[in-house]
C-alpha cells in the first residue's frame, strides 16, 4: 500500500502533504499537552512494530503481496492522535532510507495509513465495544478495529491510484501517472485487503490487545475512563 | 524500563529476526511486487509503456538501503536474507531513536 513515486500526480501528492501537515502539526500539539514520559516507550514500540510487521509481506500465491500496518493497535493502545505519530515516523523513515513508498508520495501514504487507519479502527473499536463489559464484544471491537482500518485505508490509496488517469493524461488520452482506472484499482486494493490482509490485521490487533489486557490494562488508552 | 516493557522490546528484536519470512513466503508462493508497487521495468512488461509523469518522478530518490536489500537486484537469497535482518534492526532503532528526539523535545510532564 505504499505509492511509490510517479503513480500519483503533483495536484494529488501536494493536497495530500498539506492534509497530512495538518495532523501532524495537531497530534505533536496534543502529544505535547496530554503526554507524559511514561508513554514515550510506548509510542516508540508502537512506531517499531509498525515498522516491523510491515515488513512481513504476505503472499497471494501466483499473485501479489500485502502486509498488515498495525496502526489499529497504535490508535488503541496510544489514542488515534499519537498513533498518527507513530506510524507517520515508521513510514518517513521506510520512504527515506528503505525506499519504500516514495518521497513524493510521503503525504499521501501517511494521510492513508497514518490518518485514515488510525483514526477508522478507533472509532470502529468504540462503535463496536460501545457501553458493554462483554470480553468476547471486546475482542470482536478489536478484530474489526483493524480489519475496518486496514480495508478502508486500501481503498482509499485505490481512489488516489484510480483518479490519476482521469487527473492527469496527455493530450492522446494516455495516463501520465498511475495508470489503472478506478474501475480497476478499487475493486483489487479492496479485494485483497477484504478477504487477506484485513483479516491479518485484525486477528493481529485483537490478539495484541489480549495481551495488554491481561499484562498491562493501563497503557491500553481506549479503555481508559471506561468501566472495567 | 519496567520488566513488562523490556519484554516487548525483545519481542520486537525476535519480530526482526523472524522478518525475513516477509521475502520467503512471497518468493515460495511465485507472489509478485504489490499491487501498485511495481517500479518502472515491472510496469513496462505488464503495460508495454511507461508513463511519462512516471517515467520522471520515478527515480527521483535514491535511497541508501532500497527494497531493504544491500547487496542490489540480482543479491542471493541468502543475502537478502542478511539484508532484511539488518534493515529491520536499524529500522527499531532509526524509528525508536526518533520518537525518543521528538518526545525530548516536547514532553516536560514527568
Amino acid at each position: 500500500m505504499h505509492i511509490p513515486d510517479g503513480y500519483l500526480s503533483p495536484q494529488t501528492y501536494v493536497p495530500l502533504y498539506g492534509a497530512s501537515f495538518v495532523f501532524w502539526a495537531v497530534a505533536l500539539r496534543k502529544f505535547k499537552d496530554e503526554s507524559a514520559v511514561k508513554h514515550i516507550p510506548y509510542l516508540a514500540m508502537a512506531a517499531a512494530f509498525s515498522f516491523l510487521i510491515q515488513m512481513f509481506n504476505i503472499p497471494i500465491p501466483g499473485g501479489t503481496t500485502g502486509h498488515a500496518v498495525g496502526a489499529g493497535i497504535a490508535a488503541l493502545l496510544l489514542g488515534p492522535w499519537t498513533a498518527v505519530i507513530a506510524v507517520s515516523v515508521a513510514l518517513i523513515i521506510q520512504a527515506l532510507v528503505f525506499g519504500d513508498g516514495g518521497i513524493t508520495a510521503i503525504g499521501a501514504n501517511c494521510f492513508n495509513m497514518a490518518v485514515i487507519m488510525p483514526f477508522t479502527s478507533y472509532w470502529v473499536f468504540k462503535l463496536i465495544k460501545g457501553n458493554s463489559s462483554s470480553v468476547k464484544r471486546l475482542y470482536a471491537a478489536g478484530f474489526f478495529a483493524g480489519y475496518i482500518g486496514l480495508s478502508l485505508s486500501a481503498i482509499v490509496t485505490a481512489v488516489e491510484f484510480g483518479i490519476q488517469p482521469m487527473i492527469a493524461a496527455d493530450i492522446d488520452g494516455k495516463p501520465l501517472y498511475a495508470p489503472y482506472p478506478l474501475s480497476v484499482a478499487v475493486p483489487v486494493m479492496a479485494l485483497e485487503h477484504l478477504l487477506l490482509f484485513g483479516i491479518i490485521e485484525g486477528v493481529v490487533t485483537a490478539m495484541l490487545l489480549k495481551y495488554f489486557l491481561k499484562h498491562e490494562p493501563d497503557a491500553v488508552y481506549a479503555l481508559r475512563g471506561s468501566s472495567k | 524500563m519496567t520488566r513488562f516493557q523490556k519484554k516487548l522490546w525483545i519481542a520486537l528484536i525476535i519480530m526482526a529476526l523472524l522478518s525475513p519470512l516477509g521475502i520467503i513466503l512471497p518468493q515460495k508462493f511465485n507472489s509478485g511486487d504489490a499491487w501498485g508497487e511495481w517500479g518502472a521495468d515491472a510496469l513496462e512488461k505488464i503495460l508495454g509503456y511507461v508513463p511519462d509523469g512516471l517515467k520522471r518522478l520515478s527515480d527521483i530518490w535514491k535511497a541508501p538501503i532500497a527494497d531493504y536489500n544491500l547487496g542490489g537486484e540480482n543479491a542471493s537469497l541468502s543475502v537478502q536474507i542478511f539484508s532484511y535482518i539488518i534493515s529491520g534492526i536499524l529500522g527499531i532503532a532509526l524509528v525508536g531513536g526518533i520518537v525518543y528526539v521528538i518526545s525530548r523535545l516536547l514532553v516536560k510532564k514527568g
